[in-house]
Formats: C-alpha cells, structure tokens, sequence
C-alpha cells in the first residue's frame, strides 16, 4: 500500500498516513491495559516531539496531528517503532467513579440484543456489567466521552449495523469490546444497556472533562427494568 | 450587527478550535477554511478572526454601525440596500444599511467576513460554535432572526478590491469534461487492503453522489456499496477532516469540520487538505470523484494554495498602500 510506512505481521505496530498531517500508530495483540499504558507513554513522548502539535490517544492507538506534513514520515515511523518497543507503561493512579445504572427499560433498549448475542438471561447481562471495574483509556468521538477498558468478554458485543438516531446523553452502553456512557444525545452505533444522569463534560470548567484518562469507574445498578 | 432573517444552521466559525481532541471536542471552524482566510486577507484582520458561516439563504443582516465586509466562498445575489455588489470584494457599509446574501449561483457555503472579525467569547480557545456540543459561537445554537453580534473593527481607509475566486485559480484534476462532477484527490487510508480488489477499483471508478444525509459533521456518499474482504470491529481510534470511512451499509462518509474525534468504520481513503475546500462548496446532489494520490503529491497540492494566498496579501498591502497614497493618507493614520 502506497502511503502506509508500515503494514505487517501481528507482532509488529501499523502505522499509517491520514492524509498528510496525520499519523496513525496501532499497537499489535490485543485490547489489554499493559497495551493502553504503553499507548499513554507514548503520547507523552510524541508531546514532547516540535513537530506534533495535536495527539488523539485512541484504543491501543495514537493519532499524531502535525503542523506541517513531515518531511519524511518513515523518520517519524522509526521513532515511534523505537519508542514503543523501548518505553515503559505509564501507570496513571486514576480517581474511582461509582456510577448508578438504571438498567433496561427504554432508555437501555439494547439490553434484550445483548442478553441474546451473549447467549445470556439480561439479568446476567447486567450483573456481568456492574461486576467489572473499568479504566478510562481514551477520550473522544464526543466532548468528555470515555472509552472504556474491563468489559467482560462474555458481553463484548458488535456495533450496531443501524446506529440510533437520537440516544440520550448518559446511556450506558457497549461497542464491541469498548464499555461507555455517551457524552451527547445524538446518532450512536453502540448498544445501549442503561441509563445514568452524569454530566461528562461542562466547557465552563476546566478541565472540562469529568473522567481523564486512567480514572476507574465501577457500576452498581440503581434499579432494573424488564 | 442584527440578524434580520435566517434560517437553519448559519454559524458564527472561525478556522477552529483545535487542541481539545484529546478531551473528544472537535474542531469544529468553517468547512472551507481557504474562504474564510481569503477574506480575512482582504480585511487586514487576523487569520482566524471569526466570521458569519451561511449554509441556507437568503439571509439578512442590518449594520448597526459602519464597516467594511466581503462575502467569500459562493457567487450568489448580494445587496447593500437593494444595491448589487460582488462576491469576493470589500464594502464599507454606513450604520443601518442591510445586506441581504441570495442563494448561491456556485458553490453552497458563503462567508460573510467584517474588519475585527465577529466578537462572541473565546470558549476553549475557539470562537467557534459547537452545535453538537451546545457551547461557543453564539451561545452554542445557530443564529436566529433578532440576534446581534459585535465586532471590533472599525471601517476600512479604502474598498473596491477583491479577490479572484479559488474556484477560477487553483486548477482541479485535469480529467472529465462534465463541469458537474468534482474532483478531488485522496490518499489510501488504513484500512484500504482490507477491501475487495473490486471494491477498491470502484473507489476512484465510480461518480458518487452526495446524498441529503450531509452536513457539517460529514457527506454520506451513495453508489454500489464497498465490501470489505471479511468483517472488521475495529477498535477506536482519532478521526480528522477528510477521512473517508465505510460504515457496514457500503456506502462512504466523507468526515468534516464537526465530524468525532473518534471512530470506529473502516477507513478507505483520506481526501487532502488542499482539496477540502471544494468539498464544502459542493451542493447536495453533485457527483464527485476520487483520484488517487501519494502522500507526495498530497503535499505538493499544497503549494498552489499557499502561493494564492501570498499573492492575496501582497496584492491587497500594495493596493492599500497605493490607494491610501493617492487619498493623501499618511502611513499609520487610521482611517
């Protein structure tokens, strides 16, 4: 492939051009915290590089945004190939959140789809949800949205093939293996479960994102809806 | 200023609020960034001064105290007083005067750009409006009839210059003779091998058309649907402006100006930042065409814009520069 500085076998990173000003570096392996934490040292190592000027930490992947196209995006590969093969993970002492999740109902109408692509009763659904604790790793798509790491395999389960149109902020919600709460009420492809009433981001504050990166959250169930 | 008529979805942009990413907010700015700089040229402003971003027409606006404006990125009907004047030139305007912006002729997004640029308060280091995310711009919300906003420019010494159009400078590709397809140049993405050799083949093939499902956030595109060789759930990772993603339906979203941060389809394509402009001026109902390009060319493609833009500054510093010589005005006096 043309502009891919570098595409191939399992064990080594993707990286790849987003058109001329941005870079995309994707660990290897699986969906794991050793992965996310290595991706954490990472970013703070390309902050430091003049030439970045904006980092999207993804899940188990880092966007560099650049201010002008580099001049050879091999030197930058090498680098970051370099970095990630020799930095070690950053462990964030994150704050714990305990949220409560008014399960099923209409607003976690996803709930019943779950329960079946699981291959599980929704009360069992549910109490796999609330019985993991789950560590923010990245922060996107919408203002204050946090990706989730710690969803149990068992409920890991695909986006939805039709998103919906008009889903609540505070819907507790799965995407594939990613666990969330959406930020904004808007279109989403991600299965809704539940409900919460936090607000996750408030531009008046600063920072005006409720969850950083490395924070924990647990969930307890405030009711539960047939 | 007061905002007489609108209708839905006009904005005050500036060229963006970046730096927030990290924290899911988007960029947001104007969709064409080359509209907005032009007139901010043309005005003696800053770069990034704000201006008024129009999506639906006509729109109209009284002055509530003299200044100087030009109206960039469209070629439409627009009137001081009922009096005609041309897109892509500067206009001083006298205190309660009205400017009425008709729909556009050629492209779709115009930009009413005012010396100082448009004052609303700087929210996460943007003036930006955010619509998704209610905040900056104009109290977060599009504008309405009956709103007013501020700017702190005076009026200009001279007016009467403009701009050639960026449509009549900077050459699309050079292929097609149908004037109604637009071309733009795009440079394999991520995830290109994992599509079907067929798929991939109809990418720079196939005249796709933008579909009433775009807007800001992004152009959903509609033609045969791509396939992927076997179905991907990919973990997610950061979007930009002009990343071409295939949702499992087939069919191509174009991301833009308010697109996620985040993303999770597979990426095809990405259209250089040389050729976004014209995607924000194409209308609902075009047709448009990839053309593949290396990350190369994607760079060179910036050259010709750079060099209009310097060519605009160094017009518009001479053409002031002589004009106020003519008019008798000592460098440094304001007008």
């Amino acid at each position: 492939m043309k502009n891919d500085v570098a595409r191939d076998t399992r064990a080594a990173p993707t990286i790849s051009m987003i058109g001329t000003r941005a870079m995309l570096f994707e660990a290897p392996g699986d969906f794991t915290m050793a992965h996310q934490r290595r991706i954490w040292s990472l970013m703070d190592a390309a902050q430091a590089r003049p030439d970045v000027c904006e980092l999207i930490p993804g899940v188990t992947n880092l966007m560099l945004i650049f201010a002008v196209p580099p001049e050879s995006p091999h030197d930058v590969a090498d680098w970051l190939r370099h970095a990630w093969d020799t930095l070690p993970e950053r462990h964030i002492e994150g704050r714990l959140f305990e949220i409560g999740v008014r399960y099923g109902g209409e607003l976690g109408g996803d709930l019943a789809a779950v329960a079946a692509h699981a291959g599980l009763p929704p009360e069992e659904v549910i109490a796999i949800h609330h019985g993991s604790e789950y560590t923010v790793c990245a922060i996107g798509s919408a203002p204050g949205f946090g990706y989730l790491h710690g969803l149990d395999p068992r409920i890991a389960t695909p986006r939805k093939t039709v998103p919906s149109l008009n889903m609540p902020a505070g819907t507790v919600t799965i995407g594939g293996m990613q666990a969330g709460i959406s930020a904004l009420t808007g279109p989403n492809g991600w299965n809704s479960i539940g409900y919460t009433d936090i607000t996750l981001f408030d531009p008046r504050k600063q920072p005006p994102a409720l969850f950083a990166i490395g924070d924990r959250i647990r969930f307890y169930p405030e009711s539960i809806a047939p | 200023m007061t905002i007489l008529e609108t209708s839905a979805l006009n904005t005050v942009q500036d060229l963006g609020r970046p730096g927030y990413r990290n924290l899911g907010v988007g960029t947001s700015g104007v969709m064409d960034a080359l509209a907005l700089r032009v007139g901010n040229i043309l005005l003696g402003n800053k770069i990034d001064d704000a201006c008024i971003e129009l999506q639906t027409y006509p729109f109209v606006l009284r002055l509530d105290a003299p200044a100087s404006l030009v109206v960039t990125g469209i070629d439409a009907d627009i009137e001081i007083d009922g009096r005609a004047i041309l897109p892509w030139m500067v206009e001083t305007v006298a205190a309660g005067q009205v400017l009425r912006v008709g729909a556009p002729r050629t492209g779709a997004r115009g930009y009413i750009c005012i010396a100082g640029g448009i004052e609303v308060p700087v929210v996460l280091g943007s003036r930006s409006t955010q619509l998704r995310g209610g905040f900056g711009g104009l109290d977060g919300r599009p504008l309405e009839a009956g709103d007013t906003l501020k700017t702190t420019g005076t009026t200009l010494d001279v007016a009467g210059y403009g701009a050639l159009p960026p449509a009549r400078v900077l050459d699309a590709v050079a292929c097609g003779d149908d004037a109604k397809v637009i071309h733009l140049r795009a440079m394999p993405a991520t995830d290109y091998e994992l599509f079907t050799p067929e798929s991939r083949r109809r990418l720079w093939d196939a005249a796709w058309r933008i579909t009433p499902q775009s807007n800001r956030v992004g152009y959903r595109l509609s033609g045969a649907p791509l396939e992927l060789r076997h179905r991907v759930e990919l973990r997610s990772y950061g979007v930009i402006a002009g990343i071409v993603q295939v949702p499992p339906a087939g069919e191509p979203i174009v991301q833009l100006a308010d697109a996620n941060t985040v993303g999770g389809y597979p990426r095809i394509a990405t259209v250089i930042e040389a050729d976004l402009w014209r995607l924000a001026q194409a209308r609902i109902g075009t047709r448009i065409r990839f053309h593949e390009c290396s990350f190369a060319e994607g760079v060179a493609a910036m050259r010709p814009v750079d060099a209009y833009l310097d060519d605009l500054r160094m017009m518009v510093a001479r053409y002031r520069a002589s004009a106020r010589c003519r008019a008798g005005i000592k460098s440094g006096d304001k007008a």
